[in-house]
C-alpha cells in the first residue's frame, strides 16, 4: 500500500491519496480547522450532563415522586434527589467558571459565547442573513469556522446568561438550607434583596429551567440541521475539536 | 403608666414579686433567648440597675392580632413585660386614658424622652388620598407615625402589616398601604413579621432591647436573627418524611393520618422564615403543621399575592392567565418543540425538492 502515498506539490503527502481502500476507491481530502480546544470540549460535555441531571432532579424537587412506603428512617428518596441536584449544580458552577477562565487563555473561538459584538454593523448584517437562512429565504448557507452570528447570539443569551442566572438563583436557594452564616449566603444572599420572599426566587428558578429546556431543544436541533444543511461538521467537532468543511 | 426613671427591679419588687421569682424569670428569659449560662445574672443585673425603656405602641391599618398574640406570651409572661420590663406609656387599645388625655402622652413622651423611647408600630399607614384611609385622633395615621418616629430611638414593626404590608397591601392595594420601612427611612427598624408574630418572639425582642439597651442582631431583611434565621422547614418535626419522600397527597388520605410531609399540599414551610417549628404557639402547645395544615407563609413578604395557600408553586398572573411556572414552562417548551419539528419538516421537504431539481437538471 506504500505506493499509494504520493507526495503532493508542497512535498507533504497528499491527504486525498493516503486514504484509499483495497479496491482502490480514493477518499476525499477536506479542509479542516481546529476550533474547540480540549478544555472547551470537556466543559461542554460536563455541563451538558450536569444540566440534564439538574433538569430531571430539579423537576422532581418541584413535583416529587409518589409517596414511598415504609418508615421514614428506611427511605431517603427526596434526600438523594436533592443531593444529586446540589452536586450537579456545584459541578456546573465549577465548570462554568473554568469555561470563563479558559476564555482568557484559549483561542479566540473560546471567547465567542461570552459577548455579542453589538457595535459591529457587519455582525448584524450576518445575523440577518442567518435569520433569512432559517426562514428558508436564502438558498446557500454561509460557512463559519466558529459559531455563526445568530448562533453566537443564541449561545450568549441561551447558555451564558441563562446558566449564570440559574447558578446565582440556585446558590441563593441552596444558601437557605446552609444558613445565613454560610459562604453561599454571603455571596448570593443579595438575591433576596431583589425578591424578599424566596417563593419568588423558586418561581424564577423554575422559569429559568424551562427557558433552558427550550434552549437545549433549539441547540440540538440547530446542531444536527447545520451538520447536514450547511455542509460542515458540527456535532463531531465538539468531540474532536476539528471543524470540517465538505464542499 | 408609671415613670420611666424607676428601675425594673424596684417595679418588680413593688408588685410583690419575690427575689427568687425574679431570678427564675431571668433564667427562663436567658434560656428562651438561647443565651449562655452567664446571661441570667447579666439580665438580673441589667434589670436591677437600668431605668425602664418607655414604649409608645401605635396602631395603624391592622387587625390587632399582634396585640392579641402579645398578651398571651407565656415566657416571659406579658404582665411582666408590660408592667415590669418596659414602661408602656401609650397604647390606645389597652390604656386607661382616652381622648385628649391619651394624645397628650405622646407629646409628653416626645419631649421628655427624646431619642430614648421605642416606637412599636402595629399595622401600617395607607398613603393614598393623603392618608385619609386611616384617621387616628383626627389626623391621618401617617402623620402621627412620622411625628413620633422623629424622636424615637428605634422602631419595632410588629407583624406582617408593619413589616411587609400584609392583606391591606395585597394587590391591588387600593389604599396604598405601605410598610413602615418604606415610610420611615432614617431610624433603625426591627421587623417582627408574622400574622401575628409568635407571642414569645414579641416579648423576646422586647426583653432583649430592655436588657442589653441595644437592638438584636438583624438579618438582611431587618428581622432579628435569633428568631428568623431559619425556615419552618429546617426545624420541622415532619422533615424526615420530606427527606424520605413521604407526602400527604390529599387531605384525609392515609399519609395525612400518618403525619407525612405537607409539601405537596402547598405548605410554605420551605420558604418561610419564622420560629413556629421551634417555639410553637400557645405556650408551646402546637403550630399549624402539627395540627395537620401546611404553613401559609404569613411572615413572608406579600404572602397574600403568591397564589393559593394549597399550591406548591406560585401562580403567575403576568401572562393574563393564572398558571404556575411549570405550566407556563411546559407550554413554552412544547411550543418550541413543535416549532422545531415543523422547521425540520419544512427543511426536509425543501431539501427533497431541491435534490429532485438537481436530478432534473442533470438528466
Amino acid at each position: 500500500m506504500m505506493d499509494a502515498i504520493a507526495p503532493g506539490s508542497d512535498g507533504r503527502p497528499d491527504l486525498a491519496v493516503i486514504a484509499a481502500d483495497a479496491s482502490g476507491e480514493r477518499a476525499v481530502g477536506r479542509p479542516t480547522v481546529y476550533v474547540y480546544e480540549a478544555p472547551v470540549r470537556i466543559c461542554h460535555w460536563v455541563n451538558a450532563f450536569a444540566i440534564l441531571v439538574l433538569m430531571v432532579t430539579g423537576y422532581l424537587i418541584g413535583a416529587p415522586l409518589p409517596t414511598v412506603a415504609g418508615e421514614a428512617s428506611d427511605n431517603f428518596v427526596m434526600g438523594y434527589i436533592r443531593f444529586a441536584h446540589f452536586a450537579a449544580g456545584q459541578v456546573l458552577a465549577v465548570f462554568f467558571l473554568t469555561r470563563i477562565l479558559w476564555a482568557f487563555v484559549g483561542n479566540h473561538h473560546s471567547r465567542q459565547i461570552f459577548y455579542i459584538p453589538v457595535h459591529r454593523k457587519r455582525f448584524w448584517k450576518e445575523v440577518l442573513h442567518e435569520i433569512r437562512w432559517y426562514a428558508f429565504l436564502e438558498r446557500e448557507p454561509k460557512m463559519y469556522v466558529g459559531h455563526n452570528p445568530l448562533a453566537q447570539t443564541a449561545m450568549f443569551t441561551g447558555f451564558t446568561l441563562f446558566v449564570a442566572f440559574m447558578i446565582v438563583t440556585g446558590f441563593a436557594l441552596y444558601s437557605e438550607g446552609q444558613g445565613i452564616d454560610s459562604w453561599q449566603h454571603k455571596l448570593f444572599g443579595w438575591v433576596f434583596a431583589i425578591w424578599p420572599n424566596s417563593q419568588d426566587v423558586h418561581t424564577w428558578h423554575h422559569l429559568g429551567m424551562w427557558a433552558l429546556v427550550a434552549f437545549v431543544m433549539v441547540h440540538i436541533y440547530a446542531a444536527i440541521r447545520e451538520d447536514i444543511m450547511s455542509r460542515q461538521s458540527i456535532i463531531s467537532s465538539m468531540i474532536s475539536g476539528e471543524r470540517q468543511f465538505r464542499d | 403608666m408609671g415613670t420611666a426613671t424607676e428601675t425594673f427591679y424596684s417595679v418588680i419588687r413593688r408588685q410583690g414579686i419575690t427575689r427568687r421569682s425574679f431570678h427564675k424569670f431571668c433564667s427562663l428569659t436567658a434560656t428562651s433567648l438561647g443565651l449562655g449560662p452567664l446571661a441570667a445574672s447579666r439580665i438580673a443585673n441589667a434589670l436591677e440597675t437600668k431605668p425602664r425603656v418607655p414604649v409608645i405602641w401605635m396602631h395603624g391599618l391592622e387587625c390587632t392580632c399582634c396585640s392579641e398574640s402579645f398578651i398571651r406570651s407565656a415566657h416571659p409572661l406579658v404582665k411582666d413585660a408590660v408592667l415590669s420590663m418596659i414602661s408602656l406609656d401609650y397604647d390606645d387599645t389597652i390604656m386607661a386614658a382616652a381622648g385628649h388625655q391619651a394624645e397628650a402622652i405622646l407629646e409628653e413622651t416626645r419631649a421628655k424622652h427624646k431619642g430614648q423611647y421605642i416606637l412599636a408600630v402595629e399595622g401600617n399607614p395607607p398613603l393614598n388620598e393623603g392618608g385619609m384611609f386611616c384617621i387616628d385622633g383626627g389626623k391621618p395615621f401617617v402623620e402621627k407615625l412620622k411625628m413620633m418616629a422623629e424622636d424615637a430611638m428605634a422602631i419595632i414593626a410588629w407583624g406582617a402589616c408593619a413589616s411587609w404590608g400584609c392583606v391591606q397591601a395585597a394587590k391591588p392595594n387600593p389604599t396604598q398601604a405601605t410598610p413602615i420601612d418604606k415610610v420611615i427611612t432614617n431610624k433603625p427598624i426591627i421587623k417582627v413579621p408574622g400574622c401575628p408574630p409568635i407571642a414569645e418572639v414579641m416579648t423576646g425582642v422586647v426583653t432583649f432591647i430592655t436588657t442589653f439597651g441595644k437592638l438584636p442582631e438583624l438579618d438582611r431583611q431587618g428581622r432579628p436573627k435569633m428568631f428568623y434565621s431559619q425556615r419552618i422547614h429546617d426545624k420541622c418535626y415532619r422533615r424526615p418524611h420530606f427527606d424520605a419522600g413521604q407526602f400527604v397527597e390529599e387531605w384525609d388520605d392515609e399519609a395525612a393520618r400518618k403525619g407525612y410531609c405537607l409539601y405537596k399540599m402547598g405548605c410554605k414551610g420551605p420558604t418561610t422564615y419564622n420560629a413556629c417549628s421551634t417555639v410553637r404557639w400557645n405556650g408551646g402547645v402546637s403550630f399549624p403543621i402539627q395540627s395537620g395544615h401546611g404553613c401559609i407563609g404569613c411572615s413572608e413578604d406579600g404572602f397574600w399575592d403568591k397564589g393559593s395557600f394549597y399550591d406548591r408553586l406560585t401562580t403567575i398572573k403576568q401572562f393574563g392567565i393564572e398558571k404556575n411556572a411549570d405550566q407556563i414552562g411546559m407550554a413554552a417548551a412544547g411550543a418550541v418543540g413543535a416549532a422545531v419539528a415543523a422547521h425540520a419538516a419544512v427543511t426536509a421537504v425543501k431539501r427533497l425538492a431541491s435534490k429532485r431539481e438537481d436530478v432534473d437538471h442533470n438528466s
